[in-house]
């Protein structure tokens, strides 16, 4: 499969109309919704892209697209519950309409790295704007690299995406799952997702890696990864800040000189990336 | 008149109760510090260049998050130490540490300090020895606080 | 004879020449938009003729302050620059982004089509043409344009007004942005006084202001005009009294993130967000979704500033949730991360947000306060401790 261009909108503020027509609970705060246009073609994207969802009469949010482009069936978006927008939408029930407005921001670049190795790190809630990377890389014909997934979460009950993660597995996948605590049914790793870095064998000169996840958590594993030996450069996160217009007009989403939705959400790492992240706010 | 930096060391319980070379040798790579209300000791990401030793005021351990006030996840006082990423390579701060009121301390340098563990085998055992009794208190501290044990019970 | 598609052709005219220009853009369909004495400023509204225009009126401006003041000075444009800007022509403190009408089961969305007729803007300043470029980069300099801005741009008529009496908050010249304009205008004015009341000296900078000089009146400028022209620019010049050091400003901020003036400056600063409000160049928007009885549901853009609590929420709460981080966004982002984003200062130089800060904090001062100690960082450990 290969990725299309992404056609630009005309006026980029007007949500186009789409029907909820599935909807898949996660865990008891997350939720995956199935959207389909009401009228022509499902918006075309490349992982790693959010697009602004508007849950009519409450309100709008960015969020991550966590389908893969060219998949079977509609696209998907994974929502967590934490305000009345992500609430809303959560909740809406099948067959009701959310607008839809983008795709907006960068990528994870994932047609760049046939023949490279990679590594996806994901905590939490972090696994949803990489999934619709990881089954483009898992399932893609011809790619020779290997494709490590790392998974973090807060307790087994959290797990977001178990399906996938066992699909991806025996798809070919070394897929490596870890928890901060476990129960009595758990027989799996526990610590944070830093501690299975070391577990796995990558060759850091030929390893791309895609983090996602709470930035305290993108921090260390940036960390892990470069003591690791991987160049900073070779490392891409998915940033987050107040994203409302998605397209460099509202002035929201600064991270000082870089505008999130149009030099993001994913950025290959750097020095000043670092500085950026780094510079303490009150 | 000056205190001797050997002598304070000698008082603080990392050291205490040691031979008085060894605060001697540990007080060479030694300055008395002072940090003020709110500045950091330790910053994420910075190189760990000291050992610090508090005789006066509380020091928070923090992780930053953007949108969030620092999250603390330890309180060090008086009598206790501050800082162990200095020991181990890549030799960098792992978090924050913000002074909650005026802090005095010791400052012992980390790079004389693993030098003269290097040439003084016995003196490095000694060191080792002492920090590791800390750091064991402090993991199973830390290991019981993610029971989460005053968490609601959830019935599943 | 006078060529209409003549874009180098200017003319003197006197103030029956204006009204003719008045009259011409009307004619063609305009909202002519000019500068008018109301609650104590110059603010900006429809004018029908030059008596509705500032005749004697002076401003004087310091930081925090702002007063206008009377007499039988002919001249019309003898004051700076009001609290308004053409700023809120293009990019409306308040529209409709959307409407949604449902039949049964489906939803539909309206946009909103362009309202009203296209404006002519009378009597803008060189500094706020300045600014209408810095927001063309914002709002049309992406990949894709903001509609609604770039229409209203592109059908707008532009007169400027070139400035012969600055403020005493202003520093355009620090920025490059006046007090003379040389292109970017359909039409530019410079007063000059003359025994017989004041004259002025039309140049013309595109073929849509070619096409309209015809209805002026007046005749050729003279050499000696634009003599007087130059004198009056050269006068500004020496009257301006603010300076900002515009070439090293960018860096010098972007490293003194933590410099000990952003508490001093804090310590003063209400965060009230009048400077994003005055600005010219302040583009922050939020949206807000209102459901009717019916149903209905409409989303509204409006302004919005970054001193705002909420601006930089996320869902556990604000990224710059003080005083200090707000303040120190709002000037490194117009002074120097504006660069980094859009290739272009965000500063025009016109000191509204040095009058209009009801505390009175200048930002030629805080910038030269960081300047004069490059580098300072708050003290951390103080070597030699206590004595306990």
């Amino acid at each position: 499969m290969s990725l299309t261009e992404v056609e630009p909108l005309l006026n980029p503020l007007m949500p186009a109309t789409y029907r909820v027509v599935a909807r898949r609970v996660e865990t008891d705060d997350v939720v995956t919704l199935s959207l389909e246009p009401t009228s022509g073609p499902s918006l075309l994207f490349r992982p790693g892209q959010f697009n602004m969802l508007t849950a009519f009469g409450v309100g709008e949010v960015a969020i991550s697209i966590s389908s893969a482009p060219g998949a079977r069936g509609p696209m998907e978006q994974t929502v967590r519950d934490v305000g009345a927008v992500t609430h809303a939408l959560c909740t809406a029930k099948v067959g009701s309409i959310v607008g839809v407005r983008g795709p907006f921001g960068t990528d994870w670049g994932v047609d760049e790295l046939d023949d490279l190795e990679v590594v996806i790190v994901a905590g939490g809630i972090g696994l949803a704007p990489l999934r619709g990377a990881i089954s483009y890389l898992v399932d893609k014909p011809g790619r020779t690299g290997q494709v490590y997934v790392l998974v973090g979460s807060r307790e087994p009950d959290q797990i977001t995406f178990p399906d996938d993660l066992e699909r991806w597995e025996r798809d070919g996948a070394v897929v490596k799952v870890t928890v901060d605590t476990g129960d009595a049914q758990w027989h799996g790793a526990i610590g944070v997702v830093t501690t299975l870095l070391p577990t796995v064998s990558f060759d850091p000169a030929r390893t791309v890696a895609l983090v996602c996840g709470p930035e305290i958590m993108m921090r260390f594993t940036v960390r892990g990864l470069a003591d690791l030996g991987v160049p900073l450069g070779s490392i891409r996160v998915s940033l987050e800040r107040n994203m409302q217009c998605g397209v460099g007009w509202c002035g929201h989403c600064q991270l000082g000189p870089l505008l999130i939705c149009r030099d993001g959400p994913v950025f290959a790492y750097s020095e000043q990336l670092e500085r950026l992240i780094s510079e303490r706010e009150r | 008149m000056t205190e001797n930096i050997g002598d304070l060391v000698a008082e603080h319980p990392l050291f205490s109760g040691l031979p008085t070379d060894v605060a001697e040798l540990v007080g060479g790579c030694s300055q008395n510090v002072a940090i003020a209300t709110g500045q950091l000791l330790l910053e994420e990401g910075e190189p760990a260049r000291s050992l610090y030793l508090l005789r006066r005021g509380h020091v928070a351990l923090e992780v930053h998050e953007p949108g969030r006030v620092p999250l603390v996840i330890d309180r060090i006082g008086p009598g206790q130490a501050v800082g162990w990423s200095w020991m181990f390579p890549p030799y960098r701060w792992h978090f924050d540490a913000r002074a909650l009121e005026p802090v005095g301390a010791i400052s012992v340098d980390a790079e004389c300090l693993r030098a003269k563990a290097e040439a003084d085998p016995a003196f490095g055992y000694l060191l080792m020895k002492r920090i590791a009794a800390v750091m064991l208190d402090r993991l199973q501290a830390t290991r019981v606080r993610l029971l989460d044990v005053y968490g609601r019970d959830v019935t599943h | 004879m006078l060529s209409h598609m003549d874009l180098s052709a200017s003319l003197i005219v006197d103030r029956a020449g204006l009204d003719g220009l008045l009259g011409a853009l009307t004619a063609r369909g305009y909202r002519t938009i000019g500068p008018v004495v109301r609650d104590g400023a110059v603010v900006h509204q429809q004018v029908s003729s030059t008596g509705d225009l500032p005749q004697g009126w002076h401003d004087e401006q310091a930081p925090g302050h702002y007063r206008l003041h009377h007499d039988d000075d002919p001249s019309l444009f003898a004051w700076a620059v009001g609290p308004g800007s053409p700023k809120s022509e293009f990019y409306p403190a308040r529209s409709l982004v959307w409407r949604t009408s449902s039949t049964g089961d489906v939803v539909t969305l309206e946009q909103p089509q362009q309202e009203g007729a296209p404006a002519a803007l009378i009597g803008s300043r060189p500094c706020e043409l300045a600014a209408m470029r810095v927001l063309d980069r914002v709002f049309a300099g992406g990949e894709i344009p903001d509609p609604c801005y770039r229409d209203r741009r592109e059908s707008s008529f532009v007169v400027v007004a070139e400035c012969g009496t600055p403020a005493a908050t202003c520093f355009c010249t620090s920025m490059g942005t006046g007090p003379g304009v040389e292109d970017g205008y359909d039409l530019a004015l410079t007063e000059l006084a003359s025994p017989d009341g004041p004259r002025y000296l039309v140049r013309v900078g595109s073929a849509r202001g070619a096409e309209v000089i015809a209805e002026m009146g007046g005749s050729p400028a003279q050499p000696t005009d634009f003599a007087s022209r130059k004198a009056v620019l050269e006068n500004a010049v020496r009257r301006i009294e603010r300076k900002l050091d515009a070439g090293n400003v960018q860096q010098l901020l972007a490293s003194n993130l933590e410099h000990p003036r952003w508490d001093d400056v804090a310590s003063r600063c209400l965060a009230c967000g009048n400077c994003t409000l005055v600005c010219p160049t302040c583009f922050c928007g939020a949206v807000s979704d209102t459901t009717t009885v019916d149903g209905t549901v409409e989303r509204h853009r409006r302004w919005d500033t970054c001193f705002d609590l909420a601006h930089s929420l996320v869902h556990t709460g604000p990224v710059r949730a003080t005083t200090w981080s707000r303040y120190r966004q709002w000037l490194t982002h117009k002074l120097s991360t504006w660069h980094d984003q859009f290739g272009t200062s965000g500063c025009v130089g016109c000191g509204r947000c040095i009058a209009w800060c009801p505390v009175g904090i200048d930002i030629t001062v805080e910038v030269a306060a960081i300047a004069a100690s490059d580098g300072a960082v708050p003290v951390h450990i103080e070597s030699g401790g206590d004595r306990s």
